[in-house]
């Protein structure tokens, strides 16, 4: 039993790559074996998600310590090895991207996972990228988890075909390829300096370099937080992000709303484990930074025209929102910003979802929309032979919901709660516990406070998104003609309210989940704890 | 030795961005390729420019400055073989780009039309 345990912060790693890599031994005519293959993989991620964020609140006694998990990959020991390390941090973000891409995985059955080839294997990279990408303590490794993730995200943004996903995965590849490069380059500079790439052995090495060194690793540690933040989607590097989030196909784009985070969750870790630095992790300009980029996500939601780029900047406003909690270098908003990131993914993901279902609302499927327009040039490529016709009306996995628009205007209003931060949804608990936490770190004297751009901008965001919402929601669900009902599968419809239902339990149960938060947050603020289990005795010696 | 080095990768840097800037996916890509060149020259160059010395250190190893720091040279291979899978990739889609467009641009239409 201890032995297994002892492997559980590997498995997110392997069993998506071992998932992904069975799945291509099945044609893709035999659909129900490899539904049940990913499926069942995917699940065998979540419980292992689940048990690390047990673990690491130190439940049971005598297999982590101080709720961090070190696993020394082929006992290679640290620095010299690669080292994933479990905290509650990382494992509630592996818990929530596994959670997120079953959503995804059991909403593609009706549709999508036909309109072109290896869309299962695809998924199954990306977990490896992300699982990876949160899990990781090496520098280096990072980089190779995000270009894998990179690499499936390029190929399920193609997924589907035409001319459009086309032209914005073109975009999106090098956009992302140029991000590499600086990631590439930073983390180049900061081994020259540090001598190291392990993540907690640059820390521990940071403040003792000789100033020549140290102005390299700064300069270097700039370039990667670049790197970062195109990836993060931050003015002004996120311009790549809502055509392509819009041209994505709905289950993709609901597993993109994660994608945007790994970038968060870098610049976290390292300003959690870099304190002393003074570029990029740190200080105010990354505050700044991000409010600019909640003013440009609240300035595109006020224009987008379409629900689906309406959301892409939606998610753009959570990433600078999560940010600004970040770069206003207030302890007390860590904890709220981690709430609101959460209860964003899955918020954020739900109406990616919705969006494909609502799209069929105002056109009858007739052979004019892009998706049939262009058969899937995959298919052809790789010898499937005739691609199925996406719209045939008598599918095998159709079970039609009863009440179709009464589920999508409830589910279209929940998903409108959660993004705009209105109770009683999960995304109010959130921004309430931001604002309070920037209200309490006010200056004491009354002078003028920074933090009042926050709390105006957040104030400000919600009303936008409700403005704009509201505006979308009226002109789908109310205007009289051209709309016809559709006919929703229950495998689509589930994946939307099950991630809805994850936000109301967030709202039921959020002293629980504050506490665990509160907890990820004091894990961040001491990354002595962090560096002690990594290195072990290492990291006292000088 | 230093100022080649330093030469070369700046040039590729150089030509790489003004290339990647312009408006045909040909171009774009081969900046991107110059570009990955100049990283994995810096990469290299990053673990100190050294000649005629191994990256391996054994018992007959007496003098640590005559040693080669072996990990950049394992880093620029991982990113030469993701840079070279990643471009392959990108490619494809310029290829598919061109024709389902009909124009090579990278925006799928030409500017006046």
């Amino acid at each position: 039993m201890n032995a297994w345990v002892r492997h559980l912060p590997v498995l997110p790693i392997v069993v998506p790559l071992l998932v992904g890599a069975l799945l291509l031994l099945f044609a893709e005519t035999r659909r129900w074996p490899r539904l049940l293959l990913t499926v069942t993989g995917t699940l065998v991620q979540l419980a292992a998600g689940i048990s690390m964020m047990v673990l690491t609140t130190d439940s049971v006694p005598d297999v982590w310590s101080e709720g961090v998990g070190v696993y020394a990959i082929g006992s290679w020991q640290a620095p010299f090895g690669i080292v994933l390390v479990v905290d509650r941090l990382s494992a509630l973000m592996v818990t929530a991207n596994v959670t997120l891409a079953l959503a995804a995985i059991v909403y593609s059955v009706g549709r999508w996972d036909r309109m072109g080839v290896h869309y299962h294997s695809l998924v199954q990279f990306l977990l490896v990228g992300l699982n990876g990408a949160f899990l990781t303590g090496d520098l280096f490794n990072l980089f190779v988890f995000f270009e894998i993730m990179l690499a499936a995200s390029y190929a399920l943004l193609l997924h589907g075909g035409g001319p459009q996903r086309t032209k914005m995965t073109l975009h999106f590849v090098a956009v992302n390829l140029t991000a590499a490069f600086m990631f590439l380059i930073g983390v180049a500079m900061i081994y020259s300096a540090s001598g190291t790439l392990n993540m907690a052995d640059i820390a521990v090495g940071w403040g003792r370099m000789s100033p020549e060194d140290h102005e390299i690793a700064e300069t270097g540690a700039a370039i990667l937080g670049v790197a970062f933040l195109v990836k993060a989607a931050a003015w002004p590097l996120n311009f790549w992000l809502p055509g392509a989030y819009q041209a994505a196909g709905a289950p993709v784009a609901a597993m993109f709303a994660i994608t945007t985070k790994v970038g968060v969750y870098a610049i976290l870790r390292a300003s959690s484990l870099l304190e002393d630095a003074t570029t990029p992790f740190g200080g105010v300009w990354l505050f700044y930074l991000a409010l600019a980029t909640m003013v440009c996500g609240i300035v595109g939601m006020l224009a987008a025209r379409q629900l689906p780029r309406l959301v892409a900047f939606a998610v753009i406003l959570s990433s600078g929102t999560i940010l600004a909690a970040v770069g206003s270098g207030v302890p007390a908003m860590t904890a709220p910003a981690l709430f609101y990131m959460v209860g964003s993914i899955f918020g954020a993901a739900a109406f990616f979802l919705l969006t494909g279902m609502a799209d069929r609302m105002r056109e009858a499927p007739t052979r004019q929309g892009e998706a049939a327009a262009t058969p899937p040039p995959t298919y052809t490529a790789f010898a499937v032979g005739e691609p199925p016709d996406p719209y045939s009306p008598d599918d095998e996995v159709g079970v039609a919901i009863p009440a179709a628009m009464a589920f999508l205007g409830l589910a279209f209003i929940c998903c409108a709660l959660l993004l705009t931060g209105l109770p009683p949804l999960a995304g109010f608990i959130a921004k309430f516990s931001l604002v309070a936490a920037a209200v309490d770190a006010l200056p004491s004297d009354g002078s003028f406070g920074r933090e009042w751009l926050l709390i105006l901008l957040l104030l400000g965001g919600g009303f936008a998104g409700l403005i704009a919402l509201t505006r979308v929601g009226v002109r789908l669900f109310w205007s009289v003609t051209g709309r016809q009902t559709p006919r929703l599968w229950i495998s689509e419809a589930a994946p939307v309210a099950f991630l809805i239902l994850i936000c109301i339990a967030m709202t039921v149960a959020a002293g629980p989940a504050m506490t665990y938060l509160d907890s990820a947050a004091d894990a961040l603020e001491t990354p002595d704890v962090y560096i002690r289990n990594v290195l072990g005795e290492r990291a006292e010696s000088p | 030795m230093e100022i080649i080095v330093a030469l070369a990768i700046g040039v590729l840097t150089a030509s790489g961005v003004w290339l990647l800037l312009r408006p045909r996916t040909f171009q774009v890509i081969i900046g991107l390729s110059l570009l990955s060149y100049a990283v994995n020259l810096f990469i290299f160059s990053m673990g100190r420019l050294k000649v005629d010395v191994p990256p391996i250190v054994s018992e007959t190893t007496q003098d640590f400055a005559r040693f080669a720091d072996p990990v950049p040279q394992a880093l620029v291979l991982t990113a030469i073989v993701i840079g070279f899978a990643t471009t392959a990739l990108f490619l494809v889609l310029i290829i598919a780009s061109r024709g389902m467009t009909g124009t090579d641009h990278v925006d799928g239409q030409e500017r006046d039309s």
